[in-house]
């Protein structure tokens, strides 16, 4: 019996920012359904290794692929598939959320993968999907990025600290919306200073020193 | 609807929406436009030969100023809020996206200008003929200025303290189109013919249309990395 090939692969990966190494010859594989949580201090480069991952910073050695092969020969199916929340949310706080998600959806031109009423519903924001996201709380920014996370239907999900400025129930939404994509043979990667429990989900830990 | 095509639509709208929204700063480099041109004549002198002979170089550098001007604020926000971000990790070419975003940068700052331009031309008692040729070389020179500047403002983007830099990397490619340009509405003034000049701005066009969305797309990819 041959193993199946991993959805996401890193090798050898090395990262220099300056006169430092942050880290070097990383390497781990995820399959389908399988959650990785990077953790280490402030500074440790977990933004750089999701940067990398995401093929927004090449690497300094090693390669990423995705699904058996490297993600530079394959841009746009790699971030078709590819789900990316950084520190900037990448909203535009003069347009309203609506308008936010249907542009994003737009730009990135892929069939939604669910309806937008239902998403919003869902991280619950459908009253407010007529006012400007400047008006917006920080916890409800987050919320908006997260549904166009979830219209986007993609199988990689890259989120670096989901958690932050997020109230307790946020926080258990996004642990159930992990489960759900996890549960649909999805992949997910994410950086948190909290401890992540994820019920039936192995979540595998990788430490950056 | 291809999905290209589809994005590129998307992405026009979304950037015409927001400058809507924000219309009080677009404002400032058509204004700076105007009076840098209405002032010549309280400045230099009233006098419609001398005017008649500056405009050409008067109209078209104050256009450049004002296309340099404006050119900083075409990926600065998307670059402060990780819109940048999102569209580098879109599936869609970003060659395609750069372009869209320069069309939109162009339709209200290039175009605008355009509009105004003939107006501007009759202060400085510029002739028919002169504003017709005045016309044809802003339509056909200021997206080459938006394409060229894209490239500039890709490269620049990043850094905190760009504008000195952006302003030397992309005003000596200006100067052709410059120097085409005014010489084209000179010699139309004169009666002459002024075909050549637009070809070759024309032919510079086609060549930018073509290649600069590549070098910002890979400029953008190196600021953002």
């Amino acid at each position: 019996m041959t193993l199946p090939v991993p959805l996401l692969e890193a090798r050898g990966l090395c990262c220099v920012r300056g006169e430092a190494t942050l880290f070097e010859n990383l390497g781990f594989s995820l399959s389908a359904g399988e959650a990785l949580q990077v953790a280490g201090a402030n500074g440790s480069g977990k933004t750089s290794l999701l940067r990398i991952l995401s093929g927004l910073t090449p690497p300094d050695e090693g390669e990423v692929r995705w699904r058996g092969s490297n993600i530079m020969e394959q841009r746009a199916e790699f971030h078709g598939q590819l789900a990316y929340l950084g520190h900037h949310l990448g909203l535009k706080s003069e347009l309203t959320v609506e308008e936010n998600l249907r542009l994003a959806q737009g730009i990135r031109s892929v069939r939604p993968a669910s309806r937008l009423e239902g998403v919003l519903e869902k991280v619950s924001l459908d009253h407010r999907t007529d006012m400007p996201v400047r008006t917006l709380s920080a916890g409800q920014r987050q919320r908006v990025a997260l549904a166009r996370m979830l219209l986007s239907g993609a199988l990689l999900w890259i989120l670096d600290e989901p958690f932050t400025a997020l109230d307790a129930a946020g926080v258990a939404l996004v642990q159930s919306l992990a489960e759900a994509h996890l549960g649909g043979g999805g992949v997910l990667v994410l950086t948190s200073h909290q401890a992540v429990s994820l019920s039936n989900r192995p979540l595998r830990k990788l430490e950056l020193a | 609807m291809s999905g290209v095509w589809r994005a590129f639509i998307s992405l026009v709208q979304r950037d015409l929406l927001l400058a809507y929204r924000h219309r009080g700063e677009l404002i400032n480099p058509l204004l700076f436009f105007m009076i840098v041109v209405t002032l010549f004549p309280l400045g230099v002198s009233p006098e419609d030969s001398l005017l008649r002979t500056l405009a050409p170089g008067v109209i078209w550098i104050a256009a450049l100023l004002a296309a340099l001007f404006s050119l900083e604020s075409m990926f600065r926000s998307d670059f402060d809020d990780g819109a940048l971000e999102q569209m580098a990790l879109s599936p869609q070419p970003l060659p395609v996206l750069v372009l869209a975003k320069v069309l939109a940068h162009w339709l209200v700052s290039g175009l605008p200008m355009l509009m105004m331009a003939p107006l501007l031309a009759l202060f400085l008692a510029m002739p028919a003929t002169g504003i017709r040729a005045l016309e044809l070389t802003l339509l056909v020179g200021t997206p080459l200025l938006s394409l060229i500047g894209s490239i500039g403002v890709a490269l620049t983007v990043g850094m905190r303290r760009g504008g000195v830099l952006l302003t030397l990397l992309v005003l000596p490619l200006y100067i052709p189109v410059l120097i085409f340009a005014t010489t084209a509405v000179t010699a139309a003034m004169a009666g002459l013919p002024y075909d050549g000049q637009i070809y070759f701005l024309a032919a510079l066009l086609a060549l930018a249309m073509t290649l600069s969305p590549f070098a910002t797309a890979a400029a953008l990819r190196i600021s953002l990395s």
